[in-house]
């Protein structure tokens, strides 16, 4: 989404986006002239008219799980995203009876918060595992 | 004369010059005071309709329609900015 109008959006992925995506953007591409639902969601400066590059997630209850905000200059790391939204799925899924610790990723092991695990954090992980 | 403007990753505007006028200033400066605060994780997703493009269609979009499935919801700058 950007303050774009759709029309642009059309050329965009017509005459850029579609030589590094084939077939072109999979997803719409939303307009919002004038920055009103980037001024609900925080992210539409009125100084420079724009909207900052901001993703949030969004769980199937309409609950914001997690969000991002980085200043134009800076792109955003898709992998990381990916692997926040297999993190929520995987709370989501086992009601909460599972917490995916500093560093997680699909594959290594989470924690079941509990009374028996009460300063017992550092048998079942190590600052190690913080880092890929 | 128009001079030639460096082209960054920001989309570049413009606005009026001179002088300010007084009460707008104050009255933009109170609104923002309210309006400025970031929506809270845990809490629900403000709800909106958006006109879009997609896959060869002009299309209407509501967010609330999307209830039962996972939303990455991206805003960027402009198109045919560079990142």
């Amino acid at each position: 989404m950007s303050i774009d109008s759709m029309f642009v959006h059309k050329m965009w992925n017509d005459h850029e986006l579609e030589h590094m995506v084939k077939g072109g953007i999979p997803y719409p591409m939303l307009s919002d002239a004038g920055g009103k639902v980037g001024t609900v969601y925080g992210v539409y400066d009125e100084n420079a008219g724009v909207e900052a590059r901001g993703r949030f997630i969004i769980d199937p209850d309409g609950v914001v799980q997690g969000y991002e905000v980085l200043t134009p200059p800076v792109g955003r790391n898709v992998n990381e995203t990916f692997r926040q939204l297999q993190a929520f799925q995987l709370v989501r899924e086992t009601k909460g009876g599972e917490a995916t610790p500093s560093g997680w990723r699909p594959g290594k092991k989470t924690l079941k918060p509990g009374i028996n695990l009460v300063g017992k954090v550092w048998k079942e992980w190590k600052t190690t595992d913080a880092f890929d | 004369m128009a001079e030639e403007a460096a082209v960054g990753c920001a989309r570049p505007t413009g606005g009026p010059v001179g002088e300010e006028n007084q009460n707008e200033t104050l009255q933009s400066q109170e609104t923002l005071k309210e309006e400025r605060s970031m929506i809270k994780v845990g809490q629900k997703a403000p709800d909106f309709i958006a006109p879009g493009y997609h896959k060869g269609a002009f299309v209407n979009v509501k967010l609330s329609d999307y209830l039962g499935k996972w939303v990455l919801l991206c805003f960027y700058p402009g198109d045919f900015t560079f990142v």
